[in-house]
């Protein structure tokens, strides 16, 4: 049995091979360009809208309105990059609905370079937002001796998130893969039910998670008064109960 | 015992062994964080919203702990290095011997 479609090469491309980790990122891209692109072919202000505009907009709006509720901060810088998560590893983890479609977010690299990018943008965002002096000041946070295990614990939330999202979509594969040698047609059926809502709340919790990363770069700084507001208290709690594990 | 029987014995051992082990400490902190959850969504129904959100969040990370056993185990078993250097060992003597 494979534990990553790494393995599979499908075919190759000028003496490069193509695996299917590859092939199906771009298949879930194109899905997603595509689609976007053709729904909102032609759009105009005073028509009422059409169904796949509506439900478009029910998605934006949706991850507005979470990113809103997670950093109270304005959510239009964010939403590009969260909602591109987002929707990426929603779309690629649904699709494991498709006979043959291996989710390329049951690979390693492809969970690896998601969490790269979160870990390059939480400095891009909290530069852009303190300025470079002030941004590396929040590793000095609370005193000088917190410098390493801050740095260490920015190593060990990437990690953290490339191997969860990585380990969740590929225990759901590999169980499927056991049960359907043990007891096929029912069983692999249910789990694979599961396996969609927990690709779902994987999607959910990668986004949330890098959302609460950017916001504790960007949001008020931490300071070490007795009484912080609520909003500094929401973006910290849930920096701390990473930062423990 | 030969090695490369040896190395598949403790493998399977040891991967089991990861799961059941892996599996307890996550399944108590699960529970005691659902039940926690319950209990204030019973006392304050109003912040059910924000209640339920870091629920979720927390139990996928409180989870991961359990996901790093699996993909351990799961290595043993599928793509052991151990295992695939012993079976290179082995076809390489055989096919110096032979």
């Amino acid at each position: 049995m494979e534990i990553t479609p790494d393995a599979r090469i499908l075919f190759e491309v000028a003496g490069l091979p193509v695996n299917a980790t590859i092939f199906n990122t771009w298949i879930v891209m194109a899905l997603l360009t595509i689609g976007s692109a053709l729904i909102t072919w032609r759009l105009q202000p005073d028509v009422p809208a059409s169904r796949w505009r509506t439900a478009l907009e029910v998605i934006v709006t949706a991850i507005e309105a979470q990113i809103a509720e997670v950093t109270r901060q304005p959510s239009t810088r964010f939403i590009p990059f969260i909602g591109t998560l987002f929707l990426f590893i929603a779309v690629s983890n649904l699709l494991l609905v498709v006979p043959g479609f291996a989710p390329p977010t049951a690979s390693l690299s492809t969970t690896t370079a998601l969490a790269l990018t979160v870990l390059v943008a939480v400095p891009a965002f909290g530069i852009a937002s303190r300025g470079l002096g002030g941004y590396l000041r929040t590793y000095l946070q609370p005193t000088i001796l917190m410098l390493p295990f801050n740095i260490i614990s920015e190593v060990t939330r990437g990690l953290a998130l490339a191997v969860r999202l990585y380990g969740n979509i590929m225990s759901g594969a590999v169980i499927a893969g056991i049960l359907l040698g043990v007891a096929p047609f029912f069983f692999p059926v249910v789990m694979d039910m599961l396996g969609l809502l927990t690709g779902l709340i994987q999607a959910y919790i990668f986004a949330v998670l890098a959302m609460v990363y950017i916001a504790a770069a960007t949001g008020p700084v931490p300071r070490a008064n007795p009484s912080p507001s609520s909003r500094e208290r929401a973006a910290t709690d849930v920096g701390a109960l990473d930062g423990e594990k | 015992m030969t090695d490369i029987g040896l190395i598949a014995a403790i493998s399977i051992f040891t991967a089991g062994l990861t799961v059941a082990f892996g599996a307890i400490g996550p399944a108590l902190g699960e529970a005691r964080a659902a039940a926690q959850a319950l209990a204030s969504i019973a006392q304050q129904p109003d912040a059910s919203g924000a209640i339920s959100r870091t629920l979720f969040v927390s139990l996928a990370m409180i989870e991961s702990t359990a996901i790093y056993c699996f993909v351990v185990s799961m290595i043993l078993i599928f793509a052991n290095p151990f295992w695939s250097w012993a079976t290179e060992a082995t076809a390489a003597a055989a096919g110096a011997g032979g």
